[in-house]
């Protein structure tokens, strides 16, 4: 194991630079994506994420953690459509969102080296969200009603999140612990492909590769190494743990 | 003691002697007995008519249903009652806030500069000015509240001790920016206080019943010996020097919020500079608003504000007007050659984008209008051509900040989620609180002297007119 870094103090940033590999990331493969959306229907599923209905959403307001972007050229039938690319939070090493955050509800968790929102800490002034170059952040503009059926599925493991709150994409922490747990509790080290993030797992294309970047020999890291991935906005010095892949 | 001499106005007029003109037209020149001035300050105070109670219960009510009521039903609901969504997650909340610093800079910056630099025509409108920085800054401070999305928890920004060990993060532009703000409504709040003393003293010994009790207290049992006197100018001198970095360091870390983000079109080092110099644009269109008013509505106001006051006030705008007209040249040029992708579609939403015209409308209103019509000595001592003036900036600087705050938002490095933003119920509560502003202000024109009786006193005892032969030559002593 490497030495943690705490985010949340001064200097960090130099440590980080060093540490930009990261402890959890991700490979998008954009030729393998479809667009099915299922992702994001399991990822709000999962994360308890609120339903904002048709008007909110059309304005802009949907908590989905996750989106599907798709852009197109020209106009109709010469429409040229550029591949889905799923976005998500990219769990930036060096995240936009932490620093101006007043009252630390977005942290940088050292032991998982992702970034954390802490629900009951936050005051909802939504710098995190316009300080993010990737706009995941979403906000509960308001107490959002879960509609039959759905107000009988809710995951246990996940906090249900108020009006006033900002929320985003959390690698599914949940699962990340409770895969640690396990693991801890058979005295063993979490194994790859052991357990997955909702999105990964509801992927049917297995366009979506979840693991340990600090583990050479983990699938994700393996793919990281084919070097043709880019990553979103590397230029703004983030250190984005998502890796994107497309057509060469 | 030194003499200084100083040339005046030397056009004559008509029959009336040179002496007469000059008395007529400057306030310093044209002293009358204490008690006549004193009793003409008072009676400005106690003199109400229907109209300002019918006004007053009018702006109240806006307060009470707009603010209030607005407010209240935002908590209950959620910020989904505003305009606010993604990418625009701020909107004409911080608009506000923003807009009520820039007008509470002029407040300071009329009184303490202009104090410092011993300007002689600020004597009587300095507390005007100053209550204007109290009052916009209580609006601002509501404002960041209203914005905030769980305003219940808003005292979790304050550093207090608790039990979980938890601290503000002083990271964050927005810690940096309620420290700044509270210092700035502490120190202009006492600063205000400071020169009120003798005032509200004065009217202690001419008043009586709940009104003689309040002044008795805010007086401070200042009696006017040599030793107070020595004391509360020394107070005032030290404020006076030390209030300037304080309003300079306001408008610069609330223009931080801005500069220190990732954001295309906000990441701009010129911001700190071009906010403060925003920030005296709009506050001095305000302060030549107020007094356009005051003079025209309160009892015995036309001795005390004159037209060459509006004068003096419209050269300082005028030459605001140019500095802002330099800064945001400044400020687009350096973004538009920086040649970055993401900056050039911004500026070209600002210019083409669905609400081009408010980009034109402020460049119109901020620099046009002022170069058009301040130029001229006797349109801006016109009080209702310089109120006109002062409302098209304020305007075109509130349509600055809506294009930095949520036009600006509109556009960022992710164009998939690029969506404009409408206003909801911010638009009751923004004029819930130009109303609060506006009641406030009446409410205390009736309750404090809204001019400075001693200053304009001790200026009057300054300035003397001698005549040299045949020319008539006007002299300043420096009393203090």
């Amino acid at each position: 194991m490497k030495p943690l870094v705490d985010l949340n103090v001064v200097g960090a940033k130099g440590a980080i630079a060093e540490e930009a590999e990261g402890k959890w990331g991700m490979v998008i493969d954009q030729d393998l994506c479809t667009g099915c959306q299922a992702c994001v229907a399991a990822c709000s599923m999962e994360n308890n994420i609120a339903f904002v209905g048709e008007e909110d959403a059309g304005y802009g307001r949907s908590l989905q953690w996750m989106r599907i972007e798709r852009f197109w050229e020209g106009e109709y039938p010469e429409v040229k459509m550029t591949p889905f690319q799923p976005t998500l939070c990219q769990q930036c090493g060096s995240a936009p969102c932490e620093p101006v955050c007043p009252v630390f509800a977005s942290v940088h968790s050292p032991a998982e080296d992702l970034n954390l929102q802490v629900y009951n800490r936050c005051v909802g002034t939504r710098y995190c969200a316009n300080n993010c170059p990737y706009q995941v952040r979403t906000f509960n503009w308001r107490d959002y009603e879960r509609p039959e059926p759905l107000n009988n599925q809710f995951n246990p493991d996940v906090t249900v999140r108020r009006r006033g709150i900002m929320e985003k994409c959390t690698f599914c922490i949940q699962r990340i612990k409770h895969a640690e747990d396990a693991a801890s509790a058979e005295g063993r080290e979490v194994e790859d492909g052991e357990f997955a993030p909702a999105c990964a797992q509801a992927c049917p294309a297995d366009a979506i590769v979840f693991g340990r970047l600090d583990d050479p020999e983990s699938k994700v890291s393996q793919l990281q190494k084919q070097q043709h991935g880019v990553k979103l906005l590397e230029e703004l010095g983030t250190q984005p743990r998502v890796t994107y892949f497309t057509g060469e | 003691m030194t003499e200084t001499a100083q040339h005046m106005d030397h056009s004559h007029a008509g029959t009336m002697s040179h002496e007469d003109h000059l008395r007529e037209q400057h306030l310093m020149l044209d002293p009358k007995p204490r008690k006549e001035m004193n009793d003409m300050v008072m009676e400005a105070m106690h003199h109400t008519t229907w109209k300002f109670w019918a006004v007053v219960v009018l702006l109240g009510a806006i307060v009470l249903v707009g603010l209030l009521g607005s407010w209240g039903y935002m908590i209950a609901e959620g910020l989904g009652v505003a305009g606010v969504n993604r990418p625009s997650y701020w909107g004409i909340f911080l608009v506000n806030t923003v807009f009520w610093i820039g007008i509470s800079h002029a407040g300071t910056f009329i009184s303490a500069i202009l104090r410092v630099f011993k300007a002689e025509f600020r004597r009587p409108f300095t507390r005007a000015a100053e209550l204007m920085t109290t009052f916009g800054l209580i609006q601002a401070g509501a404002s960041i509240f209203m914005h905030m999305g769980r305003v219940w928890l808003s005292y979790w920004l304050m550093p207090y001790p608790n039990q979980r060990g938890l601290w503000p993060n002083f990271h964050s532009p927005l810690s940096w920016d309620l420290l700044a703000i509270t210092t700035y409504l502490l120190a202009s709040t006492m600063y205000l206080f400071l020169p009120l003393i003798p005032d509200v003293a004065m009217a202690r010994d001419r008043s009586t019943g709940w009104r003689k009790k309040a002044y008795k207290i805010l007086a401070l049992g200042f009696r006017g010996t040599e030793a107070e006197w020595t004391h509360l100018r020394n107070a005032m001198t030290i404020f006076a020097f030390a209030i300037i970095p304080v309003m300079f360091s306001v408008h610069t870390i609330v223009s931080w919020d801005f500069a220190a983000a990732t954001r295309p079109g906000w990441n701009s080092t010129i911001f700190g500079p071009y906010f403060v110099v925003g920030a005296l644009h709009s506050g001095m269109g305000a302060v030549i608003m107020v007094l356009a008013i005051v003079r025209s509505t309160m009892k015995n106001m036309k001795y005390f504000i004159r037209p060459e006051h509006f004068d003096a006030i419209g050269k300082l705008m005028l030459i605001i007007s140019m500095t802002w007209a330099y800064f945001f040249f400044n400020d687009y040029m350096v973004q538009w050659y920086g040649g970055d992708k993401w900056t050039h579609e911004l500026l070209h939403f600002h210019e083409a984008g669905p609400l081009g015209w408010m980009w034109f409308a402020m460049l119109f209103v901020n620099v046009l209008v002022p170069w058009a019509i301040l130029w001229n000595k006797k349109w801006r001592s016109t009080p209702w051509v310089v109120f006109i003036v002062g409302l098209l900036i304020n305007f075109g600087m509130y349509l600055e900040r809506y294009i930095i705050v949520p036009i600006s938002l509109t556009i960022n490095r992710q164009p998939f989620t690029w969506r404009l933003y409408q206003p909801g119920i911010e638009i009751p509560l923004s004029i819930g609180t130009l109303a609060l502003f506006i009641l406030l202000y009446m409410l205390a024109a009736k309750f404090i002297p809204l001019i400075p009786v001693w200053e304009v006193e001790e200026g009057q005892m300054a300035h003397k007119i001698t005549k040299f032969g045949r020319e008539t030559v006007v002299s300043v002593s420096e009393l203090e």
